[in-house]
């Protein structure tokens, strides 16, 4: 079959096909397919725990599958040990040999492989991720940015066709962290070599990849563009754990050709069927999200210059907290106790205090429909749990 | 006042260490001396006559070589056996591991008089003939645990993950070993190595039980102090202990030349 797929499958994808792992009755990755394209920023996302570094781990060779295959472009490599892969890892505590210096560090691959000369590389290397003037140092003698950096020339002077990074970002602060984050994506374009990414930071995922692989409880949830996946969560998971959504049980009331129509607690919302992800016939039921920033906030008193054909919910202003670009309302309605509301402090109106009687409306197009044979919260916790 | 308070820690210090040094300076001292009778305890004059014919003592030489060569032998074996044990403990998870855990430091804990007379139970029963090989076995044997705990420490503060990245960067398991492993287990394997050669090369007690007619080192220092103790004896301890102090200063300008090449 794959001499076969040889010649209409070009370039080095790398191609998952039902792809699992069990340690014994737990299965930390569920059967899975997924291609990863030839030169692009693939992001694994998911919380602690969800099979994405299991999954990394067995792209890299350091896990054995328990079924399935790993191909890298037309090869089959599932039975090849990790040294004889051509794929590098970023470890997530960077895992530097702290009895060599960096320069040696970085020549390890080029010298495992039997490359004598590898002085040129491994000094063009070191400039690319700005370090030129460290090579005589100990990895312990180097900050944690300085040591991530030393991490990712180490395994890029290889040249693999594939590039693994397993939480590299995880060890940095926040500042350092936003600043890697750009730094790897521009090594990413500069070197264009296909780097598959894992990480538990929703935002840094967005930042970085062009493609993100949502990953919750050993299975792929949804993959996508993030601003794809952000619009359009095609479950509850993705709807919470990338950004926050407000989620609103309510019942089909009726379906006209390309708009449907629910009722919740007596309030009327409408949204595109196109945003349906589920088949659900009139009367069913329904798992209606909107997110907070797409929400306008208005004081009960002007409830009557907000534009007709806007889906409109009353309610009061339980809590609201100023951050700056943005103030966060937490507003109980009745079809939902703790809706939430971004409002850009433009101009900041006086009455939108806790207590307030509101108006929310938004544009019915933002509005999205999902399964609601799921549970309302997945996502919600873990987001939480991780401090992200 | 003020200076004692300033200066206490360091006062301290230097009589701890000259508590521990002194001992040794006495007998360096001592293989200066040109003793009257037998006995070496009183300073007479000075005379260099040991220091030019250190094995001028019958058997004292052949006692020392003796020693020397069971040391390295056990220091060769404990050390192999021992860096195996400390790794299988530490990265395999297997039945009764926590049992020979603590099995593995019965030997440091039990009195060296009741191991040297159940050993000699064991060999006489075996029928085995005591000698150069009886000794040698059962200094591998307590020597194990010292080598096993100083490797265990090392290796258990190593990360594993530095290993997959080895092997991640195309180097065999072979490779893995010999370029990752074994130099970041290095400084525990020789910590353990030169505490074997140290602990067997002045045994007495096991050594005294399963010697049969062989003499070592020890054994001819205890045996010589009934009679009368030979100036040559000080010289040997002395020159040891140069060459212990020489290893360590060795040891230390290495260390800081590197750390200097390190930071530019």
């Amino acid at each position: 079959m794959t001499e076969t797929a040889s010649t209409d499958r070009g370039g080095d994808d790398v191609r998952l096909t039902g792809i699992s792992k069990s340690y014994g009755s737990f299965h930390a990755v569920k059967p899975l397919d997924l291609t990863v394209p030839e030169g692009s920023f693939f992001a694994l996302l998911g919380a602690s725990g969800c099979g994405k570094t299991t999954t990394l781990r067995m792209i890299a060779g350091l896990e054995d599958p328990t079924t399935g295959s790993v191909f890298l472009g037309d090869k089959d490599v599932t039975g090849l040990p990790p040294h004889k892969r051509p794929v590098n890892t970023v470890f997530q505590s960077y895992a530097l040999f702290p009895h060599l210096d960096i320069y040696e560090n970085v020549a390890f691959g080029l010298r495992r492989r039997g490359i004598k000369s590898v002085k040129k590389q491994v000094g063009d290397m070191l400039d690319l991720v700005q370090l030129g003037d460290f090579a005589k140092r100990k990895p312990h003698q180097l900050s944690g940015g300085q040591q991530q950096r030393v991490a990712v020339a180490r395994a890029l002077i290889n040249h693999p066709k594939v590039l693994l990074l397993d939480e590299p970002l995880g060890a940095l602060d926040l500042k350092l962290r936003r600043q890697m984050q750009l730094e790897l994506k521009r090594i990413q374009t500069e070197v264009g070599i296909t780097f598959v990414h894992v990480t538990h930071d929703q935002e840094e995922a967005m930042t970085m990849a062009d493609t993100v692989a949502v990953m919750n409880a050993g299975r792929v949830e949804q993959l996508g563009a993030p601003a794809e996946l952000y619009e359009n969560p095609q479950t509850t998971f993705v709807a919470n754990f990338l950004g926050t959504s407000n989620l609103i049980e309510a019942d089909v009331a009726e379906k006209t050709g390309d708009e449907v129509v629910v009722t919740s607690a007596g309030v009327k919302l409408r949204l595109p069927a196109d945003r349906l992800t589920t088949q659900v016939p009139d009367g069913g039921r329904l798992l209606v999200g909107v997110r907070p920033e797409k929400i306008s906030l208005g004081h009960a008193d002007d409830e009557g210059s907000i534009p007709a054909g806007r889906n409109r919910i009353t309610g009061r202003i339980v809590d609201s907290s100023f951050i700056g670009v943005s103030t966060q309302y937490v507003i109980d309605s009745p079809v939902c106790a703790e809706l939430e509301v971004y409002a850009q402090n433009i101009e900041r109106d006086g009455r939108l205090v806790p207590g307030a009687e509101v108006v929310l409306h938004w544009n019915p197009a933002h509005t999205f429909g999902l399964d609601a044979a799921q549970d309302i919260d997945a996502g919600v916790k873990t987001v939480d749990e991780e401090g992200a | 006042m003020r200076w004692i308070r300033r200066n206490v820690v360091v006062v301290a210090g230097l009589l701890t260490l000259a508590y521990m040094i002194l001992p040794n300076l006495v007998v360096m001292v001592f293989s200066f001396n040109k003793p009257k009778g037998r006995f070496n305890y009183e300073w007479q004059t000075f005379s260099l006559d040991a220091w030019k014919d250190p094995c001028g003592v019958a058997d004292l030489c052949g006692s020392l070589t003796l020693s020397f060569q069971i040391a390295v032998w056990a220091t060769i074996g404990a050390t192999v056996l021992g860096t195996m044990i400390a790794f299988a403990l530490v990265r395999y998870r297997f039945r009764a591991r926590g049992a020979i855990n603590s099995l593995i430091f019965l030997p440091m804990a039990m009195p060296e008089v009741v191991m040297a007379a159940s050993l000699l139970t064991l060999f006489l029963n075996m029928g085995a003939e005591l000698g150069f090989w009886t000794v040698l076995i059962a200094h591998i044997m307590f020597c194990l645990s010292f080598v096993v705990t100083a490797v265990k420490a090392r290796v258990m503060s190593m990360d594993p993950k530095l290993e997959e990245a080895a092997r991640d960067l195309y180097a065999g398991p072979v490779q893995t070993f010999v370029r990752v492993t074994l130099p970041i287990a290095a400084p525990g394997i020789a910590a353990g190595a030169l505490l074997a050669f140290a602990l067997s090369f002045d045994d007495f007690i096991i050594t005294n039980f399963n010697a049969g007619s062989s003499v070592t080192f020890p054994m001819f220092v205890w045996g010589s102090a009934q009679r009368g103790t030979p100036v040559q004896i000080n010289v040997i301890g002395t020159a040891m202990f140069a060459i212990a102090v020489l290893m360590v200063i060795g040891g230390q300008l290495v260390g800081s030349r590197r750390k200097k090449a390190a930071t530019p």
